[in-house]
């Protein structure tokens, strides 16, 4: 069969985007093949690992388990949008570089996003309810641990400059 | 994996979303949050020929409750059922059930009836709609019918819905006055699918007297099991030992049966304390 394409609008970190694609194209590869926005990693493509977590008018959610034409108009944040115009890191980009909570990386663009947003529910989460936050998310270097410590030290952050 | 190739609707109105699933009969497959949905279509173990987005129909989205229950419209996602503070107020079964369905970040995204439609014996609101004694409402373009959760669920992934039929709405029936309840369930890892998981609703007259106490598993049955554990009340560990002898669970490869069936016996405990506590 020959590939049905769409017109497609997506608001990218604030920035409107207009893109043919082909109605099967998920989100997370819109983002990345698409728009060139390769902060947005894709790990496991069924919704397992978190990876591709981006925020979806606000909320985060998995961009590997959307189609770009089902977000048609939609507000996406993603990590490379987290960090305030002037180039000055997001609580959670200063708190992960202090508490050293990634390795290889890989799965960082996910953790932030979703850390992110759960912040804004909850800025001041005590350890336990960190985990919760970080729990559909995974990291295979790391062990996890200075990730929770990054959790509570970005609401910490996010404070101090309040 | 990349989903095959499929020709792509979007109607706008529950009508025109009908016609379109008329037209494209069993070879079409509704998308709703598509958090069941998106991961086969990714590992291509389904490939629909067409997929139907009912994501901008008007007038699917809705939660409401009344004294009689809570109805929740097909696009309504997971998360905005678990806030709704009336939804909440009427069933909190809903609740206690929605913040063990996978992480936030799918429950976002997911829907409640999507959760239904797909029939996985491991869904926690294939229980609650059991337990509550719901049913879903199910439109074709040119017929409506209403389906109890008894009838509804056939087996494993497999609902009787039909090809051209949406479901609309499901409603869950609140308890009656002075019931407790509560949902707990083991998962191998926070947010996996659960080895088993119970929900029970604890009702109790005003003299405190236990007169019903029921409770409903997923992952141990092909379909949601509803038990009657009335009898046993209010010995807890009788009742836990009459629901293991009860069940029929299968093995796979994260659990034996002997292991399923303890786990049966001591959620079973656990949830009806805990909904008499509630």
């Amino acid at each position: 069969m020959t590939e049905q394409v769409r017109p497609v609008t997506l608001v990218v970190n604030g920035t409107g985007h207009r893109i043919t694609v082909p109605v099967r194209r998920l989100l997370s590869d819109a983002l990345r093949h698409d728009l060139g926005l390769t902060g947005t990693h894709v790990g496991c493509e069924h919704g397992v690992c978190g990876a591709c977590t981006v925020l979806l008018d606000g909320l985060p959610v998995r961009s590997c388990l959307l189609f770009a034409v089902t977000v048609d108009g939609a507000d996406i944040t993603t990590v490379e949008g987290l960090a305030a115009a002037d180039g000055t890191p997001h609580p959670v980009q200063q708190a992960f570089t202090e508490c050293h909570a990634l390795q290889c990386g890989f799965c960082t663009p996910g953790f932030m996003t979703t850390i992110a947003a759960a912040l804004q529910d909850n800025p001041d989460p005590d350890e336990e309810q960190a985990r919760a936050i970080i729990g559909g998310n995974l990291c295979r270097c790391t062990g996890y641990q200075n990730i929770v410590k990054a959790v509570v030290r970005a609401a910490a952050i996010a404070r101090e400059r309040a | 994996m990349k989903p095959a190739a499929f020709t792509y609707h979007d109607p706008r109105t529950v009508e025109d979303a009908l016609r379109v699933l008329a037209d494209v009969g069993d070879e079409g497959k509704v998308l709703a949050g598509g958090q069941s949905l998106l991961p086969i279509l990714n590992m291509r173990l389904a490939s629909p020929a067409h997929l139907v987005d009912i994501n901008k129909v008007a007038g699917l989205s809705a939660v409401s409750a009344d004294a009689g229950g809570v109805t929740v419209g097909a696009t309504a996602r997971h998360t905005e059922v678990e806030r709704d503070e009336a939804a909440y107020a009427v069933q909190p079964l809903l609740r206690q059930a929605l913040r063990l369905v996978a992480h936030p970040a799918i429950r976002n995204r997911g829907t409640t009836c999507g959760s239904l439609a797909h029939a996985d014996p491991a869904g926690e609101m294939t229980a609650v709609l059991a337990l509550t004694g719901g049913a879903v409402r199910l439109r074709t373009s040119t017929a409506e019918r209403e389906v109890a959760a008894a009838d509804f669920f056939l087996g494993p992934l497999e609902s009787c819905l039909r090809p051209g039929e949406l479901l609309v709405s499901v409603h869950f029936p609140a308890f009656p006055a002075g019931t407790g309840t509560a949902f707990v369930e083991v998962a191998r890892r926070h947010g996996d699918y659960a080895l088993c998981g119970v929900a029970a609703a604890v009702t109790r007259d005003g003299d405190g007297t236990v007169t019903s106490a029921r409770a409903a598993y997923i992952s141990v049955s092909p379909t949601p099991l509803v038990l009657d554990l009335t009898d046993a009340a209010p010995d807890w560990a009788a009742a836990g030992r009459l629901a293991r002898e009860r069940v029929d669970p299968e093995a796979d490869i994260h659990s034996t049966v002997a292991y399923r069936r303890q786990l049966v016996e001591v959620l079973t405990v656990r949830a009806l304390t805990a909904g008499v506590a509630a």
